[in-house]
């Protein structure tokens, strides 16, 4: 597919009947635009397993994505344990359920908060990341080079990137749970005097393999969401350094819109 | 059959025409420079043939081929013959220059390392950067950038070399050996250029012929003699100020 694309019109819109008629035009264009990217480097997936050269930007990319980013996770998913067990656990007080404390902060995360703070820090530190670097790239040609070079630039810059991002994202979704987990618990024990054991046990016992398989998808589609948005708008980018400022703000706005809105799906069709 | 037919390009942006019924021609093998003052549409002629712009109206044919409406297919053989000298050298900000040069190597061709490794040498050796090889293009001044590019641009041997302003920012003494360069992969490989620049004395030392845009209309396509010696008013202006400029 062509990546560097030009304006769907060579003329300015005479009405503003017309104009509007165009934006929604344009907006379908960019849903297909984006689609196509997707497919495409999904079926680039084995080329950049195979490929030697490849293979070492996926592993770059792995680096930036789940390394990287591991501080900024930690310290979110560590505060939201904690607000979560705090918030949860003075309403528990007064009924003297503090005992619950566990479970109540256990399922908010596997099933939601884990998921939905790691896509956020994704979507904050990656995906930005990943619309400037690529938007840079295209408004200084090498995007424009890389095509007449018959070198796929979806296959040698998406492709890597999206898959990166598929990978790492359920892996820090998991790792969010078990730190906001631990979060939770150290308020539990330090300001509701839960016992340690007590508050492993009650989150444990409402753990479910479906939740963990449910909060699993919900990241691995953040991942591919925050992926794909990332990949669109650096792709898209035009009009030098402004638009590399814009394309960078709608790749996390536009992230985290998607977020909400297939978080809440995604309960819905396996909650429901 | 010309190698590179414009026929009647129309382009427009925003309702404005950038080109305006442009139309010339190109023999295998001929050196043509594009000059004419800022926003005639010189680079974006350049981008028609290789689809990275389609016209409004009119056709652009490579070899027989329409670039707008061929196949994909069609367009990766007319793309893997073409090289392109971008104005800001184009450099992937990762590589470093030599990795740079041997990309389109590296991934479109099956060479041995040791067969891409003396490509890439030769290259370098061409536009005299080989000392720059190991280094990335931030570690360099632009004028070296835009050379790299140009390695880039004819490593793969292409039939076809667009350069889109090949010495701008460069210092004199480099120009020259751009321009003696251009000059000397056209005579001994036979490569068929195209060189947008506001190079004119450049021009006239490389190219067969001169071709001068103005309003997105070629108003002269003449011999680098013929071209100094035209008594159309839009030549003689823009001599003039390029005259100008030089005083």
């Amino acid at each position: 597919m062509t990546v560097v694309r030009e304006p769907l019109w060579d003329d300015a819109p005479r009405t503003k009947m017309q104009g509007v008629v165009r934006h929604l035009a344009s907006f379908v264009s960019t849903l297909g635009f984006a689609a196509h990217l997707l497919t495409e480097s999904v079926a680039f997936f084995p080329s950049v397993l195979c490929r030697r050269q490849s293979r070492a930007e996926l592993v770059n990319q792995l680096y930036i994505t789940g390394i990287r980013t591991l501080p900024v996770v930690t310290v979110v998913s560590l505060f939201t344990g904690m607000i979560l067990a705090l918030q949860v656990g003075l309403e528990l007080r007064r009924f003297n359920q503090e005992i619950y404390l566990g479970a109540a902060v256990m399922i908010s995360l596997i099933r939601e908060m884990g998921p939905f703070s790691c896509g956020m820090c994704l979507a904050a530190c990656v995906g930005s990341s990943i619309a400037a670097e690529l938007g840079t790239m295209k408004v200084n040609d090498e995007v424009a080079a890389l095509e007449i070079m018959s070198i796929s630039p979806v296959r040698f810059l998406a492709s890597p990137r999206i898959l990166a991002l598929v990978l790492m994202a359920p892996l820090l979704g998991f790792f969010c749970c078990v730190v906001g987990t631990m979060g939770g618990g150290i308020v539990g024990v330090t300001q509701l005097g839960v016992y340690f054991e007590q508050y492993m046990a009650s989150a444990l016992s409402v753990a479910e393999t479906k939740d963990l398989f449910v909060g699993l998808l919900k990241s691995l589609m953040f991942g591919v969401i925050i992926g794909t948005v990332a990949v669109e708008e650096g792709f898209s980018t035009a009009l030098g350094a402004t638009g590399v400022g814009r394309s960078t703000q709608r790749s996390v706005i536009v992230s985290f819109l998607l977020i909400l809105m297939f978080g809440y799906m995604i309960t819905r069709v396996c909650y429901q | 059959m010309s190698l590179i037919a414009f026929e009647n390009v129309v382009k427009k942006f925003n309702g404005f025409p950038v080109l305006d019924g442009l139309s010339f021609s190109m023999e295998k093998g001929e050196v043509m420079a594009l000059v004419g003052p800022s926003g005639t549409g010189k680079s974006v002629t350049l981008k028609h043939l290789v689809r990275l712009l389609t016209p409004t109206s009119g056709r652009v044919v490579v070899d027989g081929v329409d670039v707008a409406s061929c196949s994909d297919r069609e367009l990766e053989k007319i793309r893997s013959r073409v090289g392109y000298l971008f104005q800001g050298g184009a450099l992937l900000a990762w590589m470093t220059v030599a990795e740079n040069v041997a990309l389109p190597l590296r991934e479109c061709t099956n060479l041995s390392q040791h067969e891409i490794d003396e490509k890439v040498a030769a290259a370098l050796a061409a536009v005299e950067l080989t000392a720059a090889a190991e280094k990335y293009p931030a570690e360099i001044s632009g004028g070296m950038q835009k050379r790299a590019g140009l390695a880039r641009a004819i490593v793969r041997e292409s039939d076809i070399v667009l350069y889109d302003e090949p010495t701008s920012g460069l210092d004199p003494v480099t120009s020259v050996t751009i321009n003696t360069l251009i000059r000397k992969l056209n005579r001994t490989l036979g490569i068929t250029s195209l060189v947008v620049t506001h190079d004119l004395s450049g021009a006239l030392a490389i190219a067969d012929r001169i071709l001068l845009i103005k309003n997105g209309k070629a108003v002269e396509c003449s011999t680098p003699a013929e071209f100094v010696k035209s008594t159309n008013p839009d030549a003689r202006e823009f001599l003039a100020a390029m005259k100008g400029e030089t005083i």
